[in-house]
């Protein structure tokens, strides 16, 4: 396996993503990501100098919408699937120091 | 200290656009509303639910990034931004990084010496707001308000290029003119509408090499950023002094206690993770649409200042007030439309508005009386129906509430008396009532004829021409 | 004929001729639900209540003759990960468990528009991140043909709802092949459209770039007509297109002389199982019978499409799950301190494995000093296959080949090597990144009498072509049950 991925970089990658793996998980975690990491160094045979990178398929551009309003209140509804509400707000564990 | 110091200072400057509805949806931007009742699926982030550009955002930042003499970019796209917040629905931000819609302009500043100087700007991106975050002590948690979320934002990255606080300002100042004559924002650093992100590091004089920044953020005011800005530099310079290094990092200035902290955590990556947004179109930009645009531009605060300069008899100082903010501007030339004579307007807005703006704290862009009622107020004074006294206090009632001026007069009965006979009747009551100061008139202290003039509009209750009474006085004295 | 047995438009037939109702084959496609679905779980949730009611409102307009068109009355069944307003939806994970959507996606609108009965919400792989239907926190779909092996997925819900008549016709998504890859497994005709020609408004996203809904039915006509009533342009859809040969029904004829059809070598090569292999060609040969000119070339990329689509997937993915958070909607973990521990552990918690694997990869290869070397390079090796398949279409009208390596595996056998189960999209998940149209359909079963899908891929907008060409080929074996 080239690709050793080690304990840091998981608990890294976890803070990004926001994942809290088990000690089990994380193992697994290492090595499937590194067997995956392996196998997409394969790209790395062909090569690409002055190949543009696609993220379009087709070259659709310029899609916009005018600046009227078109939306009400929808908040009763936007609510309806909150784990906790208070005040016509979503409630979430405190965010200030 | 026995070193000599440089602070070099860079500015990121968010600027909320005058749009009618977000960036990515028909949801309303208005300021006030109900927590949450200005959203919709796309700007609370619910599954499914997909973004669409608004035009008027994309042509408001090509108009500021003409108007900052940028390089307008011929193929820009969004990026996404992926950090987790509460005030961020999709826990990323929509935003732009490799190729932002403007780069490489610049505007011109005068320095303390009087000089003038170039201020870089890196680029402007186009982005969208957050939602805001409501501390509830009673229950310990945040609650979360989305109805910002997706206002559309402008953020401006300078250059490197600004060496104090002064500086600083007068950029500011500069950007906040050229976009609110855009009509692009109202610029209030205040309520939010415009907000400076000051990156600062300090190096000995002479330098080639610039220090370690820091990032300081939560700066709400002109002041806040000055005494930031002296602050961080100060807490820089003491870092090497004592021998330590300064850490790159964020801090958040708290302006009560005049000082800032680390923003720092360990859950706080700062690794964006940038990708193109694959939900977003790319922009192209024609040379139709830049010239569309162009053509839009209005006129600036140093041609409209030439201009007026040119046109109107008024001070030079005059016109440098009144040009430093747009609405007062466009009040003064609809006013002058209507017919008012320039002097008149401009001693309107120079003495009694500014006056009230001081005294109230009320923002430029938040002035409420029409150009038709100041109009139709100096109409009144000029044609001697109401006098000067009365004319201040109508106008300070239209500043609250913008009441037609006429309608107003006429109903509170403020005209000014002209009928001759009632006004010889009343002086002659006054003359009669008050032989102390006719016997002192009459002795030469010509003084007393001005308590005489007060008895009588005392008693005609203010509705009559101060100048008509003194004549009426030394007639009959 | 039973009401089950029936096809979509035979079925809107039979109710327009008043040979039946709509309120009749909802009641009867319930009843096959409630007697199938204890076995095979095609489904996560059955709306029995709405589905009456919009029968009998439906009814209510083909009688009044405001409803005329092809799919008027007939039920259908829809991915789990397609948002329905009031109705639960949970792609299939733990972390949806409750989401009740406040509105509906754009091509089920469509749908109901033509008079679709939705009978409720099919079981997949959680977020569409598998090929078995095995991820779906609520249990393995099971192939209806062979219930101890798996339906395929991610759409695997959808196709063995169709297979086991619990449906009508189906609606899935494809990504790297999750419409075709079950349409093969459980014998049915899928197919995945050009990317934009279905908006994606209201389908929760997995990797935004390559997701495209589609039709999963009982044959081919269905297919075309189920499309035609999918596609649209819509302006939620920034990548939705405006399209004006979204006729696709016009394209059902027993036509396909001097059609040039390239079979790649790259596709008939190692890992291909002969049974497989024999099928798929002898369908070239009865398409080649029926007057195509049929020939092999070398498509070549083949072994680089794998990784860049699970590098763009992956990535794509991790950043549209960071939505699912705990504060909006969906699972919040009981227990936690403070913010950032609630947000792990609620994700923790509430996304499987799998998801959890590709969540990782993805924001991996997005992070700091990594973009260039992964993200970056698959999306400029994403352009050179894009240009294999133009060079390709500059010689064919379409390229045929298998679905899949193999038929379906038994249950339980794919989920233990990750890398093992990507290496079995290695056919179809090229279409997806070169945005083209695909479609699969049945052409034979193996040895164990598990069904084989014949794929066939057209150019952008291409589909009348590959309709003309699947249509020919039923109409000339007959349909593969």
């Amino acid at each position: 396996m080239a690709n050793i991925i080690s304990d840091e970089t998981i608990e890294y990658v976890g803070i990004l993503a926001k994942l809290e793996l088990s000690d089990e998980e994380k193992e697994q975690a290492k090595s499937d990501m590194g067997r995956m990491l392996d196998y997409i160094d394969k790209l790395g045979e062909l090569d690409t100098t002055d190949v543009e990178p696609m993220s379009h398929v087709f070259p659709v551009q310029n899609v916009f919408r005018e600046d009227v309003v078109t939306n009400g209140d929808d908040r009763e509804q936007l609510l309806s699937n909150a784990p906790q509400e208070k005040d016509g707000m979503f409630m979430a564990p405190r965010t200030f120091e | 200290m026995n070193k000599q110091y440089e602070t070099v200072i860079g500015l990121e400057v968010h600027v909320e656009l005058a749009t009618k509805t977000k960036i990515f949806c028909g949801c309303s931007t208005a300021f006030g509303a109900q927590p949450n009742t200005q959203t919709c699926p796309v700007c609370t982030g619910m599954p499914g639910s997909l973004p669409v550009l608004n035009k008027q955002v994309l042509e408001y930042a090509i108009a500021v990034g003409l108007a900052t003499n940028c390089n307008i970019t011929r193929y820009a796209k969004f990026d996404r931004k992926n950090y987790f917040y509460p005030d961020n629905p999709q826990n990323y931000q929509i935003s732009q990084l490799y190729l932002p819609i403007c780069r490489n302009g610049g505007v011109e500043i005068e320095t303390a010496e009087g000089g003038v100087k170039t201020v870089g700007i890196h680029e402007i991106h186009m982005e969208e707001d957050a939602g805001k975050l409501i501390h509830d002590e009673w229950e310990d948690c945040s609650l979360v308000d989305y109805n910002r979320s997706g206002v559309p934002l402008i953020e401006i990255v300078s250059e490197p290029d600004m060496r104090s606080a002064e500086e600083v300002i007068a950029y500011l100042e500069k950007l906040r003119l050229v976009i609110q004559y855009l009509g692009a924002s109202d610029c209030k650093l205040q309520e939010g509408s415009m907000r400076a992100d000051v990156n600062l590091s300090v190096r000995e004089a002479g330098a080639k090499e610039f220090g370690t920044r820091t990032e300081m953020k939560n700066l709400n005011s002109f002041k806040a950023i000055t005494r930031a800005i002296e602050g961080e530099r100060d807490r820089q310079i003491d870092l090497i002094e004592s021998g330590e290094s300064v850490v790159q990092e964020t801090r958040r200035w708290d302006d009560t206690k005049g000082e800032s902290y680390a923003m720092r955590s360990k859950e706080d990556a700062q690794d964006y993770r940038y990708f193109p947004d694959p939900d977003l179109t790319p922009i192209s930009v024609s040379e139709e649409m830049l010239a569309e645009i162009r053509a839009k531009q209005p006129e600036f605060r140093t041609e409209k200042m030439k201009r007026y300069k040119a046109e109107f008899d008024i001070p030079d100082y005059d016109i440098e007030i009144i040009t430093g903010e747009k609405p007062l501007a466009d009040l003064f030339e609809a006013t002058v439309a209507l017919g008012g004579q320039p002097k008149k307007v401009s001693n309107w807005l120079m003495g009694e508005t500014l006056r009230l703006m001081k005294e109230r704290e009320t923002d430029a862009s938040d002035l409420c009386f029409s150009p038709e009622h100041l109009a139709k107020l100096i109409g009144l004074t000029e044609r001697k129906e109401i006098n000067s006294s009365v004319a201040k206090e109508v106008f300070e009632v239209m500043f609250e509430k913008d009441i037609d001026p006429e309608i107003y007069v006429e109903e509170k009965g403020l005209k000014t008396v002209t009928d001759e006979g009632a006004l010889k009747k009343t002086v002659e009551e006054v003359i009669a009532a008050n032989p102390q100061s006719v016997e002192d008139y009459r002795n030469g202290k010509e003084k007393a004829i001005g308590f005489l003039v007060g008895q009588t509009m005392k008693a005609m209750k203010g509705k009559a021409d101060p100048g008509a009474v003194n004549q009426m006085l030394k007639e009959l004295l | 004929m039973a009401i089950t047995d029936m096809t979509a438009v035979q079925l809107a037939a039979a109710i327009k001729a008043g040979e039946t109702t709509a309120v009749e084959a909802a009641e009867a496609v319930l009843a096959q639900i409630e007697k199938e679905d204890k076995k095979y779980n095609c489904y996560v949730t059955v709306d029995r209540e709405g589905a009456l009611a919009q029968a009998k409102s439906v009814q209510e307009q083909i009688e009044t003759g405001t409803l005329t068109g092809p799919l008027a009355g007939v039920p259908v069944a829809v991915k789990d990960n397609l948002c329905t307003e009031g109705l639960l939806t949970t792609c299939s994970s733990k972390i949806l468990y409750n989401f009740v959507p406040t509105y509906t996606a754009e091509a089920v609108k469509n749908l109901k528009q033509a008079g679709a009965v939705i009978l409720g919400k099919t079981n997949m792989d959680e977020f569409a991140m598998g090929s078995t239907t095995e991820t779906s926190a609520y249990g393995p779909t099971k192939n209806p043909r062979n219930p101890e092996y798996v339906p395929g997925g991610s759409s695997g819900g959808s196709a063995a709802a169709v297979a086991a008549n619990e449906c009508t016709y189906a609606i899935g998504s494809d990504t790297g092949g999750s419409i075709r890859q079950p349409a093969s497994y459980c014998g049915v005709v899928g197919m995945k459209p050009t990317y934009g020609t279905v908006s994606r408004y209201g389908l929760i996203a997995y990797g935004s770039s390559l997701d495209q809904i589609g039709p999963l039915t009982k044959d081919v006509t269905d297919c075309a007509t189920v499309l035609e009533a999918l596609a649209s342009h819509d302006e939620k859809d920034s990548t939705s297109i405006a399209r004006d040969d979204t006729d696709f029904t016009s394209a059902l004829t027993e036509d396909v002389a001097g059609l040039r059809i390239g079979i790649p070598n790259d596709y008939l090569g190692e890992g291909l199982d002969d049974e497989v292999k024999t099928a798929v060609l002898q369908a070239a040969g009865a398409l080649e019978k029926k007057g195509a000119v049929v020939e092999r070339f070398d498509l070549s990329l083949v072994d680089y499409a794998i990784p860049a689509y699970y590098t763009i997937a992956a990535a794509e993915a991790s950043s549209n799950l960071e939505r699912f958070d705990g504060i909006k909607y969906g699972y919040r973990a009981e227990e936690y301190a403070g913010l950032h521990n609630m947000y792990k552990k609620s994700r923790s918690e509430g996304f499987g494995e799998e998801v959890k694997r590709r969540i990782m990869l993805g924001s991996f290869v997005l992070s700091s000093g990594y973009y260039d070397a992964y993200y970056l390079k698959a999306l400029k090796v994403k352009a050179l296959i894009k240009k294999a398949f133009d060079e390709a279409f500059a010689k064919y009208d379409i390229i045929l080949g298998p679905v899949a390596p193999t038929t379906a595996p038994k249950l339980g056998e794919s989920l233990t090597d990750p890398i093992q189960m990507y290496l079995g999209d290695i056919y179809t998940i090229a279409v997806n990144l070169a945005g083209l149209p695909g479609i699969s359909v049945p052409c034979g079963q193996d040895g164990k009498g598990l069904p084989i899908g014949l794929q066939m891929i057209g150019d952008c907008f291409q589909e009348k072509k590959l309709i003309r060409a699947a249509y020919t080929y039923e109409q000339e074996v007959g349909r593969h049950e």
